[in-house]
């Protein structure tokens, strides 16, 4: 199945949770957070959040910024 | 003199909240940082890059200086109110300095968008700190509907054109109950400190300093401007004049 992850499509097995997502870009271990289509998954739902066929996911942290 | 400044109930020594952008690598923005004596310094949320982080969270927690979220590049409401509820997950804060922009060539605020989503994030628990044009209605509502600050700009984002419309600033702060903080157009030491002469609790300052020629220097003179700047309004200016007075006595 497919999915957008930080605005790139990617084939994902299904079943993939969002935690596995988190890994796969290379998030460090904290101050990261994931919006799954459009809404905020917390971290303490990561492990059983499955992410959908189609899903739009992005993980974000904190830049120098503002 | 114990002076703080107090926002949501925190109290803060340094009178100067900096931004983190623009500044050549993290070791001149930490010698910066530690020149103006900040303790509150905006990051911005992005997406997580494969080619590494940024590593400006580290610094800052070293450095114990408190983070402040922004939501720099929404253009939305419901963007800015996203981006405010992740900033919150990833940080562990409710603070959030709300920025909803119109357009990239002015970077000015929507105020459409700007009032709707403060409102909601207020609702929501956050405790918001606009970033808002200079229009003095505009920062009575959003003080009205519960923001922990009013930050007006003093000119665009970047410009370094210090504050252009001084008796708009004036008018906020002493409308104000909240604390008005001066946020965005900064150019030198003379903006600051009159901001802080216009009544505003507090300067808000990024680019001044991260793309000054020497960031530390400059840090160093934006803490001494917003802590002269802050005195002189306390200590209260001299009428001006149009006749010549003299201060020694007559022969």
């Amino acid at each position: 199945m497919k999915a957008q992850v930080n605005g790139t499509s990617r084939d994902l097995a299904e079943g993939t949770s969002v935690a596995a997502v988190v890994t796969l870009v290379g998030a460090p271990s904290s101050g990261v957070a994931v919006a799954l289509d459009g809404a905020v998954v917390p971290r303490a739902l990561w492990d059983r959040t499955i992410v959908p066929d189609g899903g739009v996911v992005e993980v974000l942290t904190a830049v120098q910024g503002g | 003199m114990d002076d703080p400044l107090i926002i949501a109930g925190r109290e803060f020594r340094s009178r100067l909240i900096t931004g983190t952008g623009g500044a050549a690598n993290l070791s001149v923005l930490e010698r910066a940082l530690v020149a103006s004596g900040t303790e509150l310094t905006t990051v911005a949320m992005r997406r997580v890059d494969a080619a590494g982080q940024t590593g400006v969270l580290e610094l800052l927690r070293r450095l114990g200086i408190e983070v402040l979220p922004n939501t720099a590049g929404c253009r939305t409401s419901a963007e800015a109110v996203l981006t405010a509820q992740l900033a919150r997950e990833a940080l562990e804060t409710k603070w959030v300095k709300l920025e909803v922009v119109h357009d990239e060539e002015t970077l000015l605020p929507d105020p459409v968008e700007l009032l709707d989503a403060a409102e909601r994030l207020v609702n929501d628990g956050f405790v918001v700190l606009p970033y808002t044009s200079d229009d003095p209605v505009l920062a009575l509502k959003l003080q009205d509907i519960g923001c922990a600050t009013v930050m007006p700009l003093g000119s665009p984002i970047g410009t370094g054109l210090g504050i252009r419309n001084p008796h708009n600033i004036e008018l906020i702060t002493s409308r104000a109950s909240v604390p008005v903080v001066l946020d965005a157009g900064i150019g030198t030491a003379s903006d600051a400190a009159l901001a802080m002469e216009l009544g505003c609790s507090a300067v808000l300052l990024a680019t001044a300093v991260t793309r000054a020629q020497d960031p530390e220097r400059m840090g160093a003179a934006m803490r001494c401007a917003v802590e002269g700047g802050r005195l002189a309004r306390l200590a209260g200016r001299i009428p001006q004049r149009f006749w010549a007075q003299a201060s020694s006595p007559g022969l």
